[in-house]
């Protein structure tokens, strides 16, 4: 049964957010996730998806900053042929979301205790059989944490993240647009 | 025309007039588009490790673009080294592979290797190029990519399918690298600060590195050096950026550099570093490293910066630029009338020099002669090839490999210039002289080209004396055999209670020993020619079979006129074997880890204990 351990988690405070545009090549992917091996650096959570502009992806990278040297990593991926931009999202500065699956344990007698609880949080519920139900929730770290703590007394059966995305607030927008000194070397 | 025709003609057009290489399936269909009227020479290796290194050795020597191109699968595994070896250095080279048709790529097919995914951690940018319509621009922008900014290694895995796919041939192309724009001359912003903290120094140090030889630097580095009053150390890349017999040059910095260069940064204020990475060969232990200098540091690469050590003020952007800032700066009365008298400094630096000055260690030699291990003064063989060599010719190369033999030769050559001493710094590649030797040669034909190699290191890639001796490629080849493994045995010597575990090779003075090798050669088998006090191999024997000029030289009396005979062969590459005391080693010595200020002159001297003053 696979539960979130705690102790795998990084500290909020010494959560990084690096925001990413990359050129969409088969082996950009590859080159960014190796950029972290090679160099050893942490990685929490990679996303990766499209963006506004054709032929352009966004990559949301969490790590930890008590453990790797950001500016080191930034400098390193901005050397990457197919990075465009890269830049720093803190929780300040920056709307940031995941969205979860959660499998928990049904039974009969428990099912109305486990939508109480549910209700407490923004979720959904998305799927329903006898033996489970499964949660959707879009809360930010710190809230799906209280959730998840909420909901282990009924037995968590699965978790599924699909790791933090990020956009930065208001006119704070990274654009696909050239800064010199910030390309590639 | 074809994918294969485009390839020749975009490589031509690139002005490229050598490419390193041998052929194999993937890559025949090129190949067979190489003809008479092909505007490149292609000189054709033994083995691809070969073809990648000499096209490093090339592109030192003549500041282009190396080149060299090889067949899919085990050829692109065989030039992994040299891409890593190259992208370390931040050498501009650029390796083409073969790869299986598109259809087939992720089958497991004969001689499939996935190379771009092998060597990403180790180059500088791959491509895998699947379309012939894009073979002109890839590789445009692999040169482009390869030769600026930081230097580095590129390859180009092109397949078969590519190849034979149709193009409607233009040149030039546009190059797609929107992700892509080095900076080349730091704000003015620095610039300013750089001069304040240099007129706030009295204890001034130049740290230059390789990037000082890759941007051509030379020039504005000893204008600067002078500028300012400061004492100029080089790492083991940049041994020559400033003459060895200029007053503010204090030799080579790091594990066994100089004392006074190791003092010049320990006791600096201001530690001025060039193009260069704060390798731990040369820091030491960094919290130990320069403790009380402010750092100023000049890169073209901003990951360099502050990589290892905190830096004061940082100058992103191409040394030679930077440099050229900060010389119209200090021309101004103003600002060269308010920088700090540094003659006491240099003054102490000098006395050091003089005091601890680099050492034959005819010791060692002596007591390797009692014991039967060769009585030759490696570092006094060395010294000598360095008088004789620049004798006969002034722009002379030197190549070496890696150990021991590697800084000797960094130590005792005597580098006058800053492109004509090429070996492998961070990798460390053993075997890396002969085919960069061969590279350099091709590139520089009228120049000299010595390759001061060890016994260990020759006996990984001398099977391209074949291509040297086949090509008109005539190097020398000063054979420094000592029958062991060297910088290893010198480890275990000083590290490991003299256990010397698997380092001997029973290829020198002292022949065979040990269990493994039992026999004696002679008893060993019908028709042995091998000579009694010969190792296994006979490098005279393995000289002479590849037509090679071969000199054994076992007597100090002899090694003067085996070298005058080498300079003066210029047809056939030379062999001298030297066979030089087992015993000899390599000081002075920062151990691994250990202070910069715990340098040892001799196994018992340490000159700068006790830390800076």
């Amino acid at each position: 049964m696979s539960v979130i351990h705690d102790k795998n988690q990084v500290p909020l405070h010494q959560r990084c957010a690096l925001a990413v545009l990359v050129e969409d090549k088969p082996s950009t992917l590859t080159r960014v996730a190796g950029l972290f091996t090679r160099r050893a650096f942490n990685i929490h959570s990679l996303t990766v998806g499209p963006t506004e502009e054709p032929g352009i992806s966004r990559i949301t990278i969490i790590t930890d900053e008590s453990t790797t040297p950001v500016e080191q990593v930034v400098n390193q991926l901005r050397k990457l042929i197919y990075v465009r931009k890269v830049d720093l999202l803190d929780e300040d500065n920056s709307v940031q979301c995941e969205v979860a699956l959660i499998k928990v344990a049904r039974t009969d007698t428990n099912v109305n205790d486990i939508l109480t609880v549910k209700n407490r949080f923004h979720t959904i519920v998305v799927d329903e059989s006898a033996d489970t139900i499964t949660i959707q929730s879009t809360e930010p770290a710190p809230v799906l944490r209280e959730l998840v703590d909420d909901l282990r007394q009924f037995g968590i059966v699965e978790v599924t993240k699909s790791g933090t995305i990020a956009l930065g607030r208001g006119n704070s927008i990274l654009k696909n647009t050239h800064h010199l000194g910030e390309a590639g070397i | 025309m074809n994918g294969a025709q485009a390839l020749v003609k975009t490589l031509e057009d690139l002005q490229v007039d050598t490419v390193f290489g041998l052929p194999g399936g993937a890559i025949l269909t090129t190949y067979n588009e190489l003809n008479n009227s092909t505007k490149f020479n292609h000189i054709l290796v033994r083995h691809e490790q070969g073809a990648g290194h000499a096209a490093s050795g090339y592109s030192i020597a003549t500041g282009k673009v190396g080149v060299a191109m090889v067949t899919s699968g085990p050829a692109a595994t065989n030039v992994v080294t040299a891409l890593a070896d190259a992208n370390m250095d931040s050498v501009p080279i650029v390796i083409i592979t073969g790869q299986v048709a598109s259809g087939l790529i992720g089958t497991d097919a004969f001689q499939e290797a996935d190379i771009v995914g092998i060597t990403l951690p180790i180059t500088k940018h791959s491509f895998l190029v699947t379309s012939a319509a894009d073979i002109p621009r890839v590789l445009s922008e692999a040169f482009h990519i390869a030769a600026s900014g930081r230097p580095g290694a590129v390859l180009v895995d092109v397949t078969k399918s590519a190849m034979l796919g149709e193009i409607d041939y233009r040149f030039p192309v546009q190059l797609e690298l929107a992700g892509y724009q080095p900076k080349q001359t730091p704000e003015h912003q620095c610039l300013g600060d750089a001069i304040e903290l240099i007129k706030n120094s009295s204890r001034p140090v130049i740290y230059a590195g390789g990037g000082c030889v890759r941007a051509r630097a030379e020039e504005e580095l000893i204008k600067f050096a002078r500028a300012i009053g400061a004492p100029v150390v080089s790492t083991l890349q940049a041994r020559g950026i400033i003459p060895d017999s200029d007053p503010l040059s204090f030799g080579m910095v790091g594990m066994h550099g100089t004392i006074a260069a190791a003092a010049a940064l320990q006791e600096s204020d201001l530690l001025i570093a060039l193009g260069t990475r704060f390798s731990d060969r040369v820091t030491g232990k960094l919290d130990e490293f320069a403790k009380n200098a402010k750092v100023i540091q000049a890169d073209i690469d901003p990951a360099e910066i502050g990589k290892n050590r905190f830096v004061d003020t940082p100058l992103f952007g191409d040394v030679k630029n930077t440099l050229s800032e900060l010389n119209i700066k200090l021309a101004d009365a103003s600002i060269a009338n308010s920088l700090q008298d540094t003659t006491d400094w240099i003054k102490h630096l000098k006395v050091l020099d003089d005091q601890y000055p680099l050492y034959l260690d005819l010791d060692a030699a002596h007591k390797s002669a009692q014991e039967g291990l060769g009585e030759l003064s490696p570092q006094f063989v060395i010294q000598k090839v360095g008088e004789i060599a620049k004798e006969n010719d002034p722009d002379a190369i030197f190549v070496s490999g890696v150990g021991q033999h590697q800084m000797w030769a960094s130590q005792f050559l005597g580098h006058e210039k800053p492109h004509n001493w090429i070996q492998s710094a961070g990798l460390g590649t053993m075997g890396y002289a002969i085919p960069a030797g061969m590279g350099a040669k091709a590139g520089c034909p009228d120049q000299d080209v010595w390759v001061v190699d060890g016994d260990g290191c020759f006996q990984m890639t001398n099977q391209e004396l074949a291509t040297c001796r086949l090509a008109g490629l005539p190097i020398k080849v000063m054979l420094i055999n000592n029958g062991t493994l060297g910088m290893p045995r010198q480890w275990q010597t000083l590290l490991y209670n003299e256990h010397y575990s698997q380092t001997d090779l029973h290829d020198g003075a002292d022949g065979y020993s040990g269990e493994v090798v039992r026999g004696d050669g002679v008893e060993s088998g019908s028709g042995s020619v091998i000579a009694p006090n010969v190792g296994v191999p006979d490098f005279m024997m393995l000289a002479q079979a590849y037509d090679c000029l071969a000199i054994r030289v076992t007597k100090e009396s002899e090694v003067e006129p085996a070298i005058r005979k080498a300079a003066a062969e210029t047809k056939r590459p030379v062999v001298v074997e030297f066979q030089v005391a087992k015993n000899a080693m390599v000081f002075p010595m920062v151990p691994a880890g250990a202070s910069n200020n715990d340098i040892m002159y001799t196994k018992d001297v340490q000159p700068l204990k006790g830390g800076a003053k």
